[in-house]
């Protein structure tokens, strides 16, 4: 029963160049789906899709549930708060009773690292990894090389700089890999606190500086910042941080090319990016929005359907 | 079995029998008022936009067209699972009462054209739809007929048509092959 992806979606770093190639170009016609007036495709129809998400997310899950319904399966969402998660039940046990009431897929986010392949080890329902603990974010990193291959083309030799936390970031680690195995030269920029010791095991140049950052790259994907990381000491201040790693017009200006922007979001404007970068002519971030839906379409579909004892069955009675 | 292939159409029928094909749907049509064409991905889309260019020559006006990918349509997703390339559907006309006439290249089971009946119910309601196919090979599994037929051939089912169209393969040639040749 596996597909062009196998069984699951776990992440990126399991996936081969051309599995992410796959993704990218299925997800292209799959945008203008989004463009008719009436949003839909029959093509899921009858498949029942669990989103269980233990952890908060707003755009993520909007956008995984836009793409399930576009493609007209039937959807359930999970959230852990005031779920039989907060009774202290497993996950294991969670997604058992909801495989018994006969799913077929389960996109899941979770804050362990390692979750989403846990789960789809032990069920038979097809598993999405909708980001797990400081792992893997692999629908985001999709979506990421989607928009800068629409503005690049081929991204062989393209120079990537992911900026700030990157420590704590699935992320930064989904994109690293998926952009290497596509070719591109990648970097990261940030407070040395933040940054994974031996970073450059992973293939990547590091830079200190942002000025220097800029100066190299083609396009920066800037992280968000989260807020307690401040109170955890891994920085000065917000304004400290600002003011040595923002990504700002001002620094901008001096670069020798027009950089792409990128964001995953939610943006802290005046922490890690100011406005007028946010909003300016060069940034994708809405772009990489609306290619989250589309990815996102591109694995379910991937990973749909696809029972070969059924195909030869069918073949046989046409015979 | 290694019979060698025949050829149904060279380059030369498969231009006469698309002239006809043309001809017969401005018949059908009455004329070019509200005709939109669209082909089928993937060859029936380059011989939609054959047929328009012939049709936009003789009749000395601009005719509609589109392409439709009918990948998400299918009804074996559950069986034989995804295709994994879809192309493009690009329809830029609203089909509220316009008269649309789906080209494909070869008519068989009928189950692509059920699907592009399907799809194009999504994108509004035409007056009326019509389909034109360059080869009807027999075979139906579904209660569907083509009103324009270029060439009709009794294919057995071990058989297979393939069409060439010089914008995809190089060359004009539509050939009766035998399965197990199949690349």
């Amino acid at each position: 029963m596996a597909g062009p992806l196998g069984k699951d979606l776990l992440g990126i770093a399991p996936l081969s160049a051309d599995q992410i190639r796959l993704v990218l170009d299925t997800a292209v016609p799959f945008r203008e789906i989004s463009e008719r007036a009436i949003k839909k495709v029959p093509t899921l129809r009858g498949a029942t899709i669990v989103n269980l998400f233990f952890e908060a997310s707003t755009r993520t899950r909007i956008s995984f549930e836009f793409a399930e319904k576009r493609l007209s399966a039937d959807t359930v969402n999970v959230a852990a708060a005031g779920s039989s998660v907060s009774k202290g039940e497993t996950l294991v046990d969670t997604a058992r009773n909801l495989e018994a009431m006969k799913i077929d897929m389960v996109v899941i986010r979770h804050s362990a690292s390692g979750a989403a392949r846990f789960l789809a080890e032990r069920i038979e329902s097809n598993v999405i990894n909708a980001g797990d603990g400081t792992n893997e974010h692999p629908t985001q990193a999709l979506l990421d090389m989607l928009t800068l291959r629409d503005r690049f083309g081929d991204l062989t030799g393209k120079r990537i700089c992911i900026v700030g936390d990157v420590l704590h970031s699935r992320v930064a680690r989904s994109n690293i890999w998926g952009l290497t195995k596509l070719g591109a030269e990648v970097a990261v920029c940030g407070p040395r606190s933040l940054l994974p010791n031996a970073i450059e095991a992973m293939g990547v140049t590091v830079f200190n500086r942002i000025e220097e950052a800029i100066e190299w790259a083609d396009a920066l994907n800037v992280l968000r910042l989260q807020l307690e990381r401040m109170q955890a000491g891994y920085i000065p201040s917000l304004r400290e941080y600002n003011r040595v790693f923002g990504v700002t017009g001002a620094r901008l200006e001096k670069a020798p090319r027009d950089l792409v922007i990128l964001h995953p979001g939610p943006m802290n404007r005046g922490v890690e990016i100011d406005s007028d970068v946010a909003d300016g002519p060069h940034s994708v971030i809405l772009d990489q929005v609306t290619n989250g839906v589309a990815v996102r379409m591109a694995v379910l579909y991937l990973l749909a359907g696809g029972k070969p004892e059924l195909a030869e069955a069918a073949k046989k009675g046409n015979a | 079995m290694t019979t060698k292939p025949t050829t149904v159409l060279d380059a030369r029928a498969l231009d006469r029998t698309l002239r006809r094909m043309a001809d017969q749907i401005v018949e059908l049509n009455a004329g070019c008022e509200n005709l939109v064409i669209v082909g089928i991905q993937r060859r029936g889309v380059q011989l939609a936009e054959r047929i328009v260019r012939i049709i936009e020559a003789q009749e000395k006006v601009q005719v509609a067209s589109g392409a439709l990918d009918i990948t998400l349509y299918r009804d074996d997703l559950q069986t034989v699972g995804p295709r994994p390339v879809v192309g493009a559907t690009s329809l830029p006309w609203a089909l509220d009462d316009q008269r649309v006439v789906i080209i494909d290249d070869v008519l068989y089971t009928g189950r692509t054209v059920r699907a592009a009946l399907d799809e194009l119910a999504d994108f509004g309601r035409p007056s009326r739809i019509a389909l034109a196919v360059l080869i009807d090979r027999g075979g139906r599994e579904l209660p569907i007929h083509a009103d324009i037929v270029g060439r009709r051939i009794d294919v057995a089912p071990g058989q297979r048509v393939d069409v060439f169209i010089e914008e995809l393969d190089g060359r004009d040639e539509v050939l009766i092959a035998s399965r197990n040749e199949e690349g």
